[in-house]
């Protein structure tokens, strides 16, 4: 791995030659942007849920959990690392330029996945609200118009059904466990819940692609969501919070690049010793 | 909080393998955690096609120093092996 500055490494030389740098030269016809910011979207979400479970390496509350959660977060970044190829191959930078060479207002995750991971209930709470969504929409995306975004959602599919499994069962083990599990699983999804009407809400541009039979249709989402939420919910003796105020909303969420300070710290570790040393190689 | 939680012992059968192997222990609160976990922490590498756990409590050994009772080597014992019989070339590998 290295930046894009024109050498090759082992991933890199089986690419077609039409991924090659922007340089006004090149006759590449580019498709919309609004592709690329939705590839970006699918890619960050990953990318910083990865990182956000790498914090828990070695500070997991018992070994098997520790590696666990860890084996989930290289499941996402192995999955941002499709999208986000998929991403460099559209606007010609590398997958290390784009994830470590971009502010926050450029990242498109959603808000749920950049909070921070508090104790295990918070960290299982963002986990299984964001599972359910996301093996929703992987299994929307498998029947994308794009043939490539269809291939990484078969992919990602497969991995991202354990995912949900996995975090419902820790929501339901720690809502209906002791008292203390469950007050603090209870304040945990009350916390996350204003975060989680952004994952439905479809701006002008994404509206395009949904049309176009590209993107999935997020909106759409809501009501198997919902359902599901509610039985897992019903099971683990925990209380759907009400639908009040969503964060996000109005144009103005991780998807547009309106982020929460969280992102920005978290990405001041993750891009430091690239932006330090921006020669390196490993 | 592990320390709470009961051993198991895993056996996985990898693709390629007929029985299932002994690949270590792990702990867990329950039967399908304790299958969740194993294959966390021992499919990491190599895909398996079955998972099996057992409480640990449940396995009974034998113990070393009775080895030397239990399995006395049965080579020099002639009349247990049924070598004695012409086999046909059909059933070579019975």
């Amino acid at each position: 791995m290295g930046r894009n500055d024109g050498s090759v490494s082992k991933d890199r030389a089986s690419q077609p030659a039409s991924r090659a740098q922007v340089d006004g030269a090149s006759a590449i016809p580019h498709p919309s942007p609004a592709i690329l910011n939705y590839v970006l979207h699918l890619a960050d979400n990953g990318l910083v849920l990865a990182q956000r479970l790498g914090e828990w390496v070695g500070k997991g509350p018992v070994l098997e959990e520790d590696i666990a959660s860890t084996n989930v977060g290289l499941d996402l970044l192995g999955q941002a690392r499709l999208w986000l190829a998929y991403a460099g191959d559209i606007d010609g930078r590398g997958e290390d330029e784009l994830a470590y060479f971009r502010e926050s207002a450029d990242y498109r995750n959603l808000l749920l996945v950049e909070q921070p991971n508090g104790n295990y209930a918070d960290t299982i709470a963002r986990q299984y609200l964001f599972d359910q969504w996301h093996v929703l929409l992987l299994a929307e995306l498998t029947a994308s118009g794009d043939a490539r975004i269809a291939a990484i959602a078969a992919k990602a599919l497969t991995e991202v059904r354990y995912h949900v499994e996995r975090s419902s069962g820790w929501l339901i083990r720690l809502g209906d466990g002791t008292e203390l599990s469950h007050a603090r699983m209870q304040a945990a999804i009350d916390a996350s819940w204003m975060y989680t009407g952004e994952m439905f809400a479809v701006d002008a541009a994404e509206r395009c692609l949904v049309d176009a039979g590209i993107a999935a249709d997020a909106a759409a989402l809501h009501a198997p969501w919902i359902a599901a939420v509610q039985s897992v919910f019903a099971e683990a003796t925990l209380a759907v919070p009400a639908d009040t105020w969503s964060q996000g909303n109005g144009g103005r969420g991780g998807k547009q690049g309106v982020h929460t300070e969280h992102l920005s710290r978290m990405l001041a570790e993750m891009q430091v010793l690239p932006r330090t040393y921006p020669d390196a190689r490993w | 909080m592990s320390g709470e939680w009961p051993l198991w012992e895993i056996f996985i059968r990898s693709q390629h393998g007929l029985a299932h192997k002994h690949v270590g222990s792990l702990h867990a609160a329950d039967a399908q955690m304790a299958v969740t976990n194993a294959r966390d922490v021992y499919t990491r590498r190599n895909e398996g096609v079955s998972i099996w756990a057992v409480r640990s409590v449940d396995i009974h050994a034998s113990s070393p120093a009775d080895r030397a009772a239990l399995f006395e080597p049965s080579n020099d014992k002639v009349y247990r092996h049924p070598t004695f019989f012409p086999m046909p070339d059909e059933v070579k590998h019975i």
